[in-house]
Formats: C-alpha cells, sequence, structure tokens
C-alpha cells in the first residue's frame, strides 16, 4: 500500500537491504517506497494550503452575506448590472479547464507524456480564456463609471455601492488565484519537457491541480452569488 | 492508443480502494464534467423562477453538489487513504460553519 503511487511496471526499483541503509539515501527518486512516503507529506501540504485558501475566501462569503442580509434589494438591483451571458461562459470555461487538468494527471500516469502536455496546454488555454473575458467584463464595468471609488458608483445606493466592492475584491482576488496557478502550471510544464514531472513522481502536477481545481469551486460559488441574485 | 484507452475504461468499473495511484477514467471525468455543467444550466435556469426566500437555498445547494463533485472526483478526496487528509474539508467546514452561526447570532439579535 505505501508503495501505491508507483505504477506496477517499475522494475527499476532497487529493493537491496544496502540502499535502504546507506546513510547517503537523499536521493529518493528511486526508491519506491520513500517517493510514495515523499507524496503523501507533499500531498498533506497542499491539503493543509487549500484549507487556509478556503478560510480566506470563507471570511469574504461572510463578509458578502452579511451585507446582502441587510441591502437584499440593492444587491438585487446591482447584481441586474452584471452580464449573465460572460459569467456563465466563464463558468463553463473554468469547469472545462478542471476536466482538462484531471486529464493531463491521468495521461501522465499513464505515461502518455505527449498527451499529458496537450492537456495541461488546453487548461492553460481556457485559464487565458477566462481572464480575457474577465478582463472585457471589468472594462464595461469601468466604462459605465463602475469602479471603485468612482464618482458614479459613490452615487449609488449605499447597499450598491458595498457590492460592487465586494465584486472587485473577490473576483480580483479569484482572478490573482487563476494567474497564480497558470504561472505554476508554466513551471510544470518546463518540468514535463525537462523530465522532472514524470508517472513515477506527478506530485508537482497533481498539486497544483489541486489548487486548481480549488480556484473553480471558489468560481462556483461566486458566480450564483453575484450573478443570479434573484 | 487505443489499447490504453480499453484499459482505463476497464478501469472505470472496478472498485478500487488501493490507495493514491488508484484514480478515474478519462470516460469518468467527462461524466462529472458533464454533470458541472447540466448543474450549471440548472442554476441559470432556477434564477429566473420566483421562489422566494427559498431561492438562496437553492443556490446554494446547487453550488455545493458541484463543490462535492469537485472535490470527490476532481480532486481524487473519493480514492483519498489518508485519514488526515480525508478529515481536513470537513474540520474546515465545521470551523466555518462556526464562524457564520456566531455572526449571525450578532448580527440578527443586535
Amino acid at each position: 500500500m505505501s508503495n501505491a503511487a508507483n505504477p506496477p511496471g517499475d522494475a527499476s526499483a532497487p529493493r537491496s537491504p544496502s540502499s535502504s541503509a546507506a546513510p547517503h539515501s537523499s536521493d529518493v527518486s528511486h526508491s519506491p517506497h520513500s517517493t510514495a512516503v515523499h507524496d503523501d507529506r507533499g500531498r498533506l501540504g497542499m491539503w493543509l494550503f487549500v484549507s487556509t485558501e478556503i478560510l480566506l475566501f470563507g471570511g469574504l462569503f461572510l463578509l458578502y452575506s452579511a451585507y446582502r442580509w441587510r441591502h437584499h434589494a440593492d444587491f438585487h438591483a446591482a447584481s441586474m448590472l452584471l452580464d449573465r451571458v460572460f459569467g456563465t461562459t466563464n463558468t463553463i470555461v473554468l469547469i472545462t479547464s478542471s476536466l482538462f487538468v484531471v486529464l493531463s494527471i491521468h495521461w501522465l500516469r499513464e505515461r502518455r507524456l505527449g498527451l499529458a502536455k496537450l492537456f495541461l496546454g488546453l487548461t492553460l488555454l481556457c485559464g487565458l480564456t477566462f481572464l480575457v473575458i474577465k478582463g472585457f467584463e471589468w472594462g464595461h464595468k469601468f466604462e459605465s463609471g463602475l469602479y471603485p471609488n468612482a464618482p458614479h458608483l459613490l452615487s449609488l445606493p449605499f447597499g450598491e455601492i458595498l457590492y460592487f466592492g465586494l465584486y472587485f475584491s473577490m473576483t480580483g482576488l479569484h482572478a490573482i488565484h487563476v494567474i497564480a496557478g497558470m504561472t505554476v502550471f508554466g513551471f510544470v510544464f518546463r518540468g514535463m519537457s525537462k523530465g522532472t514531472v514524470t508517472a513515477e513522481r506527478p506530485i508537482f502536477l497533481e498539486n497544483v491541480g489541486l489548487f486548481w481545481h480549488l480556484v473553480d469551486i471558489i468560481w462556483i460559488f461566486l458566480f450564483p452569488l453575484f450573478y443570479l441574485i434573484s | 492508443m487505443s489499447d490504453s484507452a480499453n484499459t482505463s475504461e476497464a478501469d472505470a468499473t472496478r472498485v478500487d480502494h488501493g490507495g493514491q495511484s488508484s484514480h478515474g477514467s478519462p470516460r469518468f471525468y467527462v461524466a462529472i464534467w458533464a454533470a458541472l455543467v447540466c448543474l450549471t444550466a440548472l442554476t441559470v435556469t432556477a434564477a429566473s423562477w420566483d421562489l422566494g426566500w427559498i431561492a438562496i437555498l437553492v443556490v446554494l445547494a446547487i453550488a455545493a453538489t458541484k463543490s462535492i463533485l469537485v472535490l470527490l472526483g476532481f480532486m481524487h478526496l473519493w480514492w483519498e487513504d489518508k485519514l488526515v487528509i480525508q478529515l481536513l474539508i470537513p474540520i474546515v467546514l465545521v470551523t466555518l460553519t462556526i464562524f457564520i452561526g456566531l455572526t449571525y447570532t450578532d448580527i440578527l439579535y443586535r
């Protein structure tokens, strides 16, 4: 069970007692046991990070819900100013990118490096599409005088000012996460090309994948709460 | 290509609790994706229904269902064999619930 991270076809693993007793056995990449333990630790660390991210956005969602409770009519009116087509498209784009990541991990584990790189590239393309759509959306808002501290925005009812404050900070923080995920995926892609991210050691790709799915989950909540207030 | 596709389709029907290396097939992942797209369509459609105060519960229920699908299917929690990692998300959710609950006792009874 402990070496479950290694595919059964991996016959190159030395199992001699001398290798485990050697003091200079810092190179763990040839020992399936050490690799598996290492992967568990790395995965646990990533899940801990994911947990802190959930609490970070959880605090913002709590703020959102408290203000929405107080200013429900204003929140509804302000959400009517958002474009549902943009929001829905971006939801589908992000869900699809999550599928591509998980397919990339699958094909890497199946030792089909070309397919793994193809799907990672498609993920990056989806992330870029998301940001471009987001950019157009924010651009439209800016043009119609809706940006933080804009004179027009400040003339609106108090609840609508709060709504747009939350909208820009929460979707902005989310967009920063998308950019961060794409950046690190770039390093994963390079690792695949250089042979440091492989079927034996897919943890880098898997962990960034976990982060990317988290970003997807956050958007799953952001989308209906900002775009679909009925 | 066809060989590996066949083996991974065979994997889909196998219930495996062997650990981290066991995971879904492409067909399984695409099914999760299709479910997520359908739930997105449902939540957009439901926004035009006049549900009153139940609307927010519907919205949150659909979002929670989608998150569970992502956590179990895409993030591989379904196959997770480490108890610590299995417990992390429930612990986080309980913590959040306490935060939200305490805040609302303040907001509602102030």
